[in-house]
């Protein structure tokens, strides 16, 4: 086993990025599609504290925490939506919520 | 002499603030009540005319206040001057006079009528636009209030615009003015082009300096402007048409503040006219043609106010016919003494019409002068004023042309004059005893004609004494006061020495026809000695040229009016809706049908935009690694 590396960091990366990019793309439950792009977001987390480490520089990490603080607001406001959305039409299913297209 | 004042600035700026706030909030909160604005404005208005006028009048002073300096553009500057000599002291008092006198009567006549409040904004700014018209100091401003003046014309006409025909003739006024406008115009730039300024002054002096040609397609170009808003033929169509606003405003329009403005600025320009023969000759020839074909339509009329208003047609026509033969002074004097008798034929005619529940046709009328004496006598006295009985006001000014006519050689138009004359006297006294005398030939017992309530007779009253007197300011002949006091604006014309068996003559003759006409016209419609109706069939095609106005609409009609009809109607076809429309609509539909194909793009389901996020973005990262970055290469 060689040492840790960058590209550990960028496939682990990758690996989850793709993971929450296909949850969002055929999962038809709001929720989990939501679950799934906090996967997305903390996947590039791992990638910049990735940098951080190989670098030795802290921007990548200061970095992470200013994602891992707007995603929170951002977890607010979707999950609000959500409830709104569930409360008014009493589904969770994406594939239903199609009212602007009509 | 010249002295420069402040106060001058009253006399077209109290009309203004009248006619503003009439118009403003006159709907919501002065309604029936507008007229305690506009009354006194025009009332302040009369009496700085009358203050200025007695300066100007009595002591040759030129009255001057600079208001600013409207366009300053390199080395062409428009000031906004007002300026008073002694032309406009004349034109001021009868412009504010009379139009004092019309708006009293107003108070009566337009009672009840839903827009008072609007009548009496529009009818002070009428009277503005005039004032400002005759206070001009160059012909831009001069233009620019002549166009007012035509506007204000176009809202009063259409003054009860809910009737067609209301609306159409103010449409005809507006438009058949804007032929001479448009001359008027074109003749303004002419000046501008070959002199390069539009001061009065400055242009009179630098006329020498011009061609004959120039100098005389200025003046007919001038003169067009006046043919249009002066009523002259050809264009004089217009104004029979105008009756159909309110009575208050024919008379307004024609003894005060509109006709005259054609005359008072071919007066006003006379040095172009002096330096342009031919033009003048023009001028009298249209002006003689006028009076004569005007006064042989009106004999034929029956409709009282449009009796009224081709009489002014024809009295506009002698005025020109002076113009024309350098007879200024006589000419301003024929629209001074016109002003009263025709504006009280009007408010007369006014009072008929409100007595007789807006009937116009007088062979519906008859025997009025029992219920209505006030009315009779004040009709009476206008019509024998307009006749040119002596002595009063109409009498002395016509003379007067006919004699300038003659003594500037062209006896053919005193000749014409004398005719029109006959024909004046025949029109107006027919219209006196068909309206007043006779048997009522209306129902009496539906009808209580009586005389007008005190604000509509006081005017009467005035302009009455008015027509009586008015005449004397130019008494003796050629040489009253109101010749001595127009003289220096007149300096430059010829001055003919009458002798004094020519004045008596023409005026004998003049007498003669006036009273022959009186004669007949009281033979046919009192004695009933003559059968009109007969004699109207003896004339035959005679009879009914005059009684279709010699068939000028029609031929307006048939030749102006129709094919630029059917040109409008071809155009809107054929380009409005075949190119203009189809284009606009043409790419409306074209943007439907791709927007059509388009939205099956918009599936609505959340997954299918993100994958094209998705996709998006990494087609953008492999053109950007494949092209953009060394990383592969």
């Amino acid at each position: 086993m060689s040492e840790l590396s960058a590209t550990h960091f960028l496939l682990l990366s990758a690996a989850l990025f793709i993971i929450g990019m296909v949850g969002v793309l055929t999962r038809r439950n709001v929720l989990v599609i939501f679950m799934c792009i906090e996967l997305m977001l903390n996947a590039v987390n791992v990638s910049l504290i990735g940098f951080a480490w190989e670098l030795h520089q802290l921007t990548g990490q200061v970095f992470a925490l200013f994602v891992i603080a707007i995603a929170a607001a951002e977890a607010v406001v979707g999950l609000g939506i959500v409830m709104a959305l569930t409360r008014r039409t009493d589904t969770v299913d994406i594939d239903e919520l199609r009212q602007l297209r009509e | 002499m010249e002295r420069t004042v402040d106060w001058l600035v009253i006399i077209p700026l109290a009309p203004l603030l009248a006619a503003l706030v009439n118009f403003l909030v006159g709907r919501w909160w002065i309604r029936q009540q507008a007229h305690w604005l506009a009354v006194p404005a025009v009332g302040l208005s009369f009496l700085v005319s009358l203050v200025a006028a007695v300066e100007v009048l009595g002591q040759h002073h030129v009255l001057r206040q600079s208001l600013y300096t409207w366009i300053a553009a390199g080395d062409f500057h428009v000031p906004v001057e007002l300026v008073i000599d002694e032309l406009t002291a004349v034109m001021l008092l009868v412009v504010t006079g009379i139009s004092f006198l019309v708006h009293v009567y107003s108070i009566g006549y337009m009672a009840h009528d839903p827009g008072y409040y609007r009548f009496f904004a529009w009818l002070p700014l009428f009277v503005f636009s005039m004032v400002m018209l005759v206070l001009a100091n160059n012909f831009l401003v001069l233009f620019v209030f002549w166009e007012a003046v035509g506007l204000c014309s176009y809202l009063l006409i259409g003054f009860w615009f809910r009737r067609r025909s209301a609306a159409d003739a103010a449409k005809k006024a507006f438009i058949v003015n804007r032929i001479g406008d448009f001359g008027f115009a074109l003749g303004i730039m002419l000046i501008f082009t070959s002199l390069g300024t539009l001061e009065y002054h400055e242009v009179f002096q630098s006329i020498p300096e011009l061609s004959t040609g120039t100098v005389t397609a200025i003046a007919l170009l001038l003169f067009t402007g006046a043919i249009g808003k002066s009523a002259q033929l050809p264009l004089f169509v217009w104004l029979p048409d105008a009756m159909e606003g309110p009575t208050p405003v024919s008379a307004l329009i024609h003894a005060a503040t509109m006709v005259t403005a054609g005359i008072f600025m071919v007066a006003r320009a006379h040095p172009i006219l002096l330096a342009a023969p031919l033009a003048m000759g023009v001028v009298a020839t249209i002006g003689g043609l006028t009076a004569f074909v005007a006064a042989t339509i009106a004999a034929t009329q029956f409709d009282i106010k449009r009796v009224v208003a081709y009489s002014t047609v024809s009295q506009l026509g002698y005025m020109a016919m002076a113009l024309g033969v350098g007879a200024w002074i006589p000419a301003i004097f024929h629209l001074f003494t016109h002003a009263f008798f025709k504006a009280l034929l009007f408010l007369g005619s006014g009072a008929v019409m409100h007595a007789m529940h807006d009937e116009l046709d007088m062979r519906r009328m008859g025997g009025l002068k029992r219920w209505m004496p006030l009315t009779y006598w004040a009709f009476v006295i206008g019509a024998a004023a307009n006749a040119g009985i002596v002595p009063l006001a109409g009498f002395w000014s016509k003379d007067e042309i006919l004699v300038g006519a003659w003594v500037a050689g062209v006896p053919i138009l005193t000749i014409l004059g004398l005719v029109a004359a006959f024909f004046t006297a025949l029109y107006m006294f027919r219209a006196v005893f068909l309206t007043f005398h006779g048997e009522p030939r209306f129902d009496p017992h539906e009808i209580h004609p009586h005389d007008p309530p005190k604000t509509m007779a006081l005017p009467l009253l005035l302009l009455a004494v008015g027509a009586v007197l008015a005449g004397f300011v130019g008494v003796p002949p050629e040489n009253g006061w109101l010749h001595h006091a127009l003289e220096p604006v007149f300096e430059g014309a010829k001055h003919h020495e009458v002798p004094l068996a020519l004045t008596l003559g023409i005026a004998i003759a003049s007498t003669v026809v006036a009273l022959a006409g009186l004669w007949i016209a009281h033979a046919a419609y009192v004695r009933a000695t003559i059968d009109p109706a007969a004699m109207a069939a003896r004339l035959g095609l005679l009879y009914r040229l005059a009684a279709n106005g010699w068939y000028f609409d029609l031929v307006y009609q048939r030749a102006v009016v129709r094919p630029l009809d059917a040109f409008a109607t071809w155009l809107w076809r054929n380009v409005d809706i075949a190119i203009i429309d189809g284009a606009v609509n043409g790419v409306a539909r074209a943007v439907a049908a791709t927007a059509q194909l388009w939205r099956r793009l918009q599936t609505g389901l959340v997954a299918n935009y993100a994958l094209v996020i998705a996709l998006g973005t990494v087609l953008l990262v492999g053109i950007y690694l494949a092209f953009g970055s060394t990383l592969f290469r």
